[in-house]
């Protein structure tokens, strides 16, 4: 008798706890005030990795929520994933950071403008002993740091998967006139703060995206290295995805996130993210709502 | 180590706390796993009689198929999936991509045919003694068929466990067709698997033992059915 209520007693309890799917959302604070905008459908956001990892779009997207009634998804994956779910319709609109794939992505009729959102910069980091003299040798040259990692045959991590970290280290590798090869360059496949974690564990160099670095620095032993040159520039840019590919793109919640993304309160909010914690932006709001021309 | 001693200090926090990030994703993993097994079983337990009792052309070669896919990588699973469901896929107008009954589908791909070669396995032992005795009971097909099920209970039972194990586990299908969507699609296993890759391995051992809970519940609630069973 009593083993035959226990059985009961779990399977009532698993079926209870079955029925907390679902309950994260009505903590949701927009239902908290009145001016808030009756949601009228979902939104979906192919982005990256390092954008979402930052955790700035934890700040935008309730904010954007509460401004125009739409909810939305976020597909976190490298720029060029993102792109390819852009080119085949499966995303809405993209926030990615590859302006050279950015502007092939217009070219080729995918969608119909880019824009310039915000910008940040890469971060050349390495382990403290710094093998390969990265930072005494390379005087603030990223592609300088570079030739001295693959001479000294140092560890390296490579994103290895199309994003805008990878197109960026590829370029540097590109204006070195190098191509990588060996056991120590090491191409991970990943996201960003994967990237770094291993490069912790492997003492190794990689390059980062400031935003994801400050938000992992504390938890690694590496250091940066190199920093500040131009080439190391990372923009990041919105672009809509063009809504005659198939029925189910939200081509309206698209144009609302462009414009929003591009107005005042959402620069004010990117320019202030992390100035508390890190006491620098991760990211310098840079919309001009021109769209890119080539 | 000192991780692992913080990580079950996170996972007692987040249960006794009712953390409800925590609670929506067992939520929904709890959801997509058990839905997906009721469905396999519902799918899986006739065909794997039906295999048992009878004898048809090409039977052979469906039996190695049905083992084959008992060991389907789940990431595989996932890939064929989602590009049915994918928006520009053939199956892309139910909208089905980046949402928990896609994830639903692709773990019955997964766990039907685990409870169908357990079904079957359970089946074929019993099978002949038991059209024997219905014959001379004088019973009819159906109530052979019924007798039959009866009798292999404790090997359907097996098959479940199996089949809830699988599907509380994986990684790769869900992951996939489901894409990890904070409060849509997040599940046990996605989620462990970004907190390690966003260095939170504290949180991430706690997810890792609040998974383990759950699938011990589980096997817990399946013995105390097979112990039942057993002295039915």
């Amino acid at each position: 008798m009593k083993k035959k209520n226990l059985g009961v007693l779990l399977l009532v309890l698993l079926l209870l706890l079955s029925a907390f799917a679902g309950c994260g959302k009505e903590t949701a604070p927009a239902e908290e005030t009145p001016q808030a905008a009756e949601i009228q459908g979902t939104l979906r956001l192919a982005t990256t990795t390092s954008t979402q990892d930052s955790g700035l779009l934890d700040v935008l997207l309730p904010a954007f929520t509460f401004d125009t009634g739409w909810e939305v998804e976020v597909i976190a994956v490298g720029s060029g994933a993102a792109m390819e779910m852009g080119e085949n319709g499966e995303a809405d609109v993209l926030l990615v950071h590859s302006p050279a794939a950015e502007r092939e992505f217009v070219a080729a009729g995918h969608g119909p403008e880019r824009y310039d959102v915000m910008y940040n910069d890469f971060v050349i980091v390495g382990p403290k002993e710094d093998p390969a003299g990265v930072a005494e040798k390379s005087d603030g040259d990223a592609v300088a740091a570079m030739k001295l990692i693959a001479e000294s045959k140092a560890p390296f991590i490579s994103r290895g998967d199309d994003s805008g970290t990878h197109k960026k280290e590829l370029s540097l590798w590109e204006k070195a006139a190098l191509t990588p090869a060996g056991d120590w360059y090491i191409s991970a496949g990943q996201s960003m703060g994967a990237v770094i974690t291993m490069a912790d564990d492997q003492l190794a160099y990689t390059i980062a995206d400031r935003a994801t670095w400050l938000a992992y620095e504390a938890d690694t032993d590496l250091v940066i290295l190199s920093e500040g040159d131009p080439a190391l520039y990372n923009q990041y840019g919105v672009i809509v995805v063009d809504p005659a590919k198939n029925e189910q793109i939200n081509a309206q919640g698209a144009l609302d996130f462009q414009e929003w993304i591009l107005g005042e309160k959402a620069q004010t909010m990117i320019e202030e993210f992390g100035v508390e914690e890190y006491g620098q932006s991760l990211f310098l709001p840079n919309a001009t709502g021109e769209p890119t021309v080539d | 180590m000192e991780e692992l001693a913080r990580g079950v200090a996170e996972a007692l926090r987040m249960l006794l706390a009712f953390d409800p990030e925590i609670y929506e994703i067992v939520g929904l993993s709890l959801r997509v796993s058990l839905s997906s097994v009721l469905f396999s079983t519902l799918l899986g337990v006739p065909l794997g009689v039906l295999y048992g009792l009878h004898q048809f052309p090409g039977k052979n070669l469906l039996i190695r198929i049905t083992y084959t896919l008992m060991s389907l990588p789940p990431v595989i699973a996932g890939l064929v999936v989602f590009l049915f469901i994918m928006r520009k896929g053939p199956l892309g107008f139910l909208r089905l991509s980046f949402t928990p009954t896609a994830m639903i589908i692709a773990q019955i791909c997964l766990v039907t045919p685990i409870i169908v070669g357990l079904t079957y396995n359970a089946v074929k032992e019993k099978a002949p003694r038991v059209k024997q005795l219905a014959a001379t009971l004088g019973a009819g097909r159906g109530e052979a068929v019924k007798l039959l099920i009866f009798e292999v209970r404790t090997g359907i039972l097996a098959a479940l466990v199996t089949g809830t194990g699988r599907a509380i586990s994986e990684v790769g299908a869900v992951m996939l067709v489901g894409g990890n969507i904070v409060g849509k699609t997040r599940v046990m296993t996605t989620y462990i698997a970004q907190l390690q890759r966003m260095g939170n391995y504290d949180r991430a051992i706690a997810v890792g033992i609040v998974l383990l809970l759950i699938a011990f519940l589980l096997n817990a609630v399946l013995y105390q059915m097979q112990e039942r069973q057993g002295r039915a």
